[in-house]
């Protein structure tokens, strides 16, 4: 089975269990790259699926948190060739892994490189918030020849006919950005957010996760009501700069 | 590693472009350019480029665009013959004057035809980044002149030092929003703009200040700044009696650069773009992007870019504010592989240099960004005795008084004669 069927059956033996499947995100390496695997360990526990964000330079489509925490980890030397190492190390996880990078640090790795270290190392998908679909055709070549997904993002932007190609291009799962903004804003979950995801839901033959401002258990029960998932990435941060405990903020959201 | 382009590959690039074909449909200069941005950008994008499509070359547009330019910009801006330089540096030198133009600086060409642009697409309120405050200042004056509201993204770091143009762009009615994120620099303070843009893509026009960014960004910032070029071939033909043998332009992202040297490609001309050399020729010391960078993507283009082994952008320094990025607009990537421009370096030290001695001959303060382009063409006389200059010289120096008051004149004017 490719890496990415992998994927969308976590999301769907969660939904099978009656709840949506819980995908969260870290920073990789933040705020300790020590404990980058042990922080993996333990989200594993109550995660379906993990984002492992890379960090990068110009993080531009993400808030001051993922910003923040983005820098930290470069300062502490957290690079993918770091990042690759200590799966490595730690051999291949149960709970599939996504990677979420911008794209210039997965061009400087080269894309066939890239494709087989993930492979090798339990990743099933990337997500690349700046590469749209017109671009993509090489790194989605190159990721499907070792059977990993490059996941495509919808948002309520997205025209209809558009919408139809992304869903239809997608591996994995399908990432719906739940607001016009970017990741960790404060102000809540848009009114018509049932609408935009049932809509979604309609058009994808995939699992559907919303991601983008889901920060409290409402919030997961609200999305899970018309996705198959929830994407939590800033207010899982921040839960890590606070020291708190990941595990338990998890399992408070509806975690596994 | 360099991108490698064959001779035969450049040849045809280079017919194309003189055909007025580049960037192509996917906004792409040969392997440069193109439109990486995110997903919730794509449709403004879209609209972005069909407006251009649209409204650009209409007659009717233009006749707007054309008027604002002759009327509220002052152009046609003067070609003025250097005498004094000419005779110290052995060479004919000629001044393209941007920093006459309305603003200061040859920025306002761009902006005003954009605000133009953003008012026909039906925007209810403008964006826009600034590093040396002049694209800022140029944007402010814009939207006041077309109506709309305006906020300028500017890099802590950089309102430090260009003060005065901060204070201008608040008279001009804009609202100026400190970036404390990243380098604080322009890179950052692009980042932030794109964020803020995200939030409202419909109602929002971004008004890019350089020829950089996503298609159709450096197609359309060339298209509106061309007008440098074109006005300078004609004056050189009318007032020098022949076009120069070669020209200079500072280059940071490179929108004069661009303006001056498009019209100019087909001519047998050797054009230089100029890079800021900063302190040194280490990582992080300078901001000479085409001289030691590499391929990659930033801020939504596929160019050089400044970056280590991983990818990640690398911090610039440049005592310029409007030349200190790690970046550079495709064409000018596309430009360097193909071997028609040749893009070089000057050090702070040699822009302040130039900029004293321009003062002293000519009498024209100019920018620390334009100083580097004369301290370049001032070596390249050295080498070409008897050739004929042409310098871009792309805005005016009264903004960069902060920094220069830390540095104190080296020629001392008399006291009584």
């Amino acid at each position: 089975m490719p890496a990415h069927e992998r994927l969308t059956a976590a999301i769907v033996a969660a939904n099978d269990n009656n709840r949506p499947a819980l995908v969260p995100f870290i920073t990789a390496g933040y705020p300790e790259p020590g404990e980058f695997i042990n922080t993996l360990r333990a989200i594993a526990e109550v995660g379906d699926v993990i984002e492992i964000g890379i960090p990068f330079s110009d993080p531009m489509a993400d808030g001051m948190t993922i910003q923040r925490s983005s820098y930290i980890a470069l300062q502490d030397g957290v690079s993918l060739e770091w990042i690759f190492g200590e799966l490595e190390m730690a051999s291949v996880f149960g709970t599939p892994l996504v990677m979420m990078s911008y794209l210039n640090p997965l061009l400087a790795f080269g894309y066939q490189r890239l494709a087989e270290r993930a492979r090798a190392t339990g990743v099933c998908a990337f997500i690349v918030p700046d590469l749209p679909f017109e671009e993509c055709a090489e790194l989605r070549a190159a990721l499907e020849n070792e059977g990993l997904g490059l996941i495509q993002l919808v948002t309520p932007a997205t025209p209809r006919d558009r919408l139809e190609m992304l869903c239809e291009a997608s591996r994995g799962f399908v990432y719906a950005v739940t607001v016009t903004g970017v990741t960790g804003g404060n102000s809540g979950l848009p009114d018509d957010l049932a609408d935009y995801l049932d809509g979604v839901s309609a058009v994808s033959d995939l699992p559907v996760c919303a991601g983008f401002g889901i920060r409290e258990a409402a919030d997961v029960v609200n999305v899970g009501a018309h996705a198959s998932g929830a994407i939590v990435g800033s207010a899982l941060v921040e839960v890590l700069e606070e020291g708190r405990n990941p595990k338990a903020f998890l399992q408070h959201l509806g975690g596994k | 590693m360099k991108l490698q382009m064959g001779a035969d590959e450049a040849r045809s690039l280079l017919d194309a472009q003189l055909r007025g074909e580049l960037p192509d449909e996917r906004g792409r200069f040969g392997p440069f350019g193109g439109r990486y941005v995110p997903e919730t950008l794509v449709p403004a994008f879209e609209r972005l480029e069909d407006g251009v499509r649209q409204f650009l070359h209409d007659p009717d547009f233009q006749e707007q665009f054309q008027r604002e330019l002759r009327e509220w910009v002052g152009r046609p801006t003067a070609l003025t013959f250097a005498p004094q330089l000419s005779e110290r540096w052995g060479t004919e030198v000629w001044l393209k004057r941007e920093d006459l133009a309305h603003t200061g600086a040859h920025k306002i060409n761009n902006a005003i035809g954009q605000a133009l642009l953003a008012k026909r697409l039906g925007a209810r309120r403008v964006i826009a980044e600034t590093g040396a405050g002049q694209h800022g200042v140029a944007s402010a004056a814009a939207c006041a002149r077309v109506g709309l509201p305006c906020s300028v993204y500017m890099g802590a770091v950089d309102i430090e030092r260009q003060a005065p143009n901060v204070d201008r762009m608040h008279r001009l009615g804009a609202e100026v929003v400190a970036v404390e994120t990243g380098d604080k620099t322009l890179r950052a303070a692009i980042d932030e703009a794109l964020r803020m843009w995200v939030t409202d893509p419909s109602g929002i026009y971004y008004l890019l200040g350089s020829a950089v960014g996503a298609h159709p960004y450096p197609y359309l910032v060339r298209e509106l700044q061309s007008v440098i070029g074109a006005e300078a071939r004609q004056q050189m033909i009318e007032q020098a009696g022949a076009l120069p043998d070669a020209a200079f332009a500072c280059v940071g992202g490179g929108s004069n650069a661009i303006g001056l040297f498009y019209p100019l490609l087909g001519d047998d001309i050797e054009l230089i773009g100029v890079e800021a050399g900063g302190t040194g020729d280490g990582l992080g010391e300078n901001a000479a992007t085409l001289a030691t960078g590499t391929p990659g993507v930033l801020q939504g283009s596929y160019t050089v870019i400044l970056q280590d082994e991983d990818g990640q952008v690398q911090e610039t320094h440049s005592i310029s504010a409007g030349l200190d990025y790690s970046g550079v607009g495709p064409e000018h990537a596309f430009l360097q592989a193909a071997g028609r421009v040749k893009y070089i370096s000057a050090t702070d030290d040699e822009a302040l240099e130039a900029l004293e001695e321009l003062c002293e001959a000519e009498g024209i303060l100019t920018a620390l960004e334009t100083s580097h382009a004369f301290a370049a063409a001032r070596e390249w006389s050295r080498e070409n005795p008897g050739k004929r200059v042409l310098i871009g010289n792309s805005g005016r120096g009264d903004k960069d008084m902060p920094t220069l008051t830390k540095y104190p004149a080296r020629i001392r004017t008399y006291a009584g004669a």
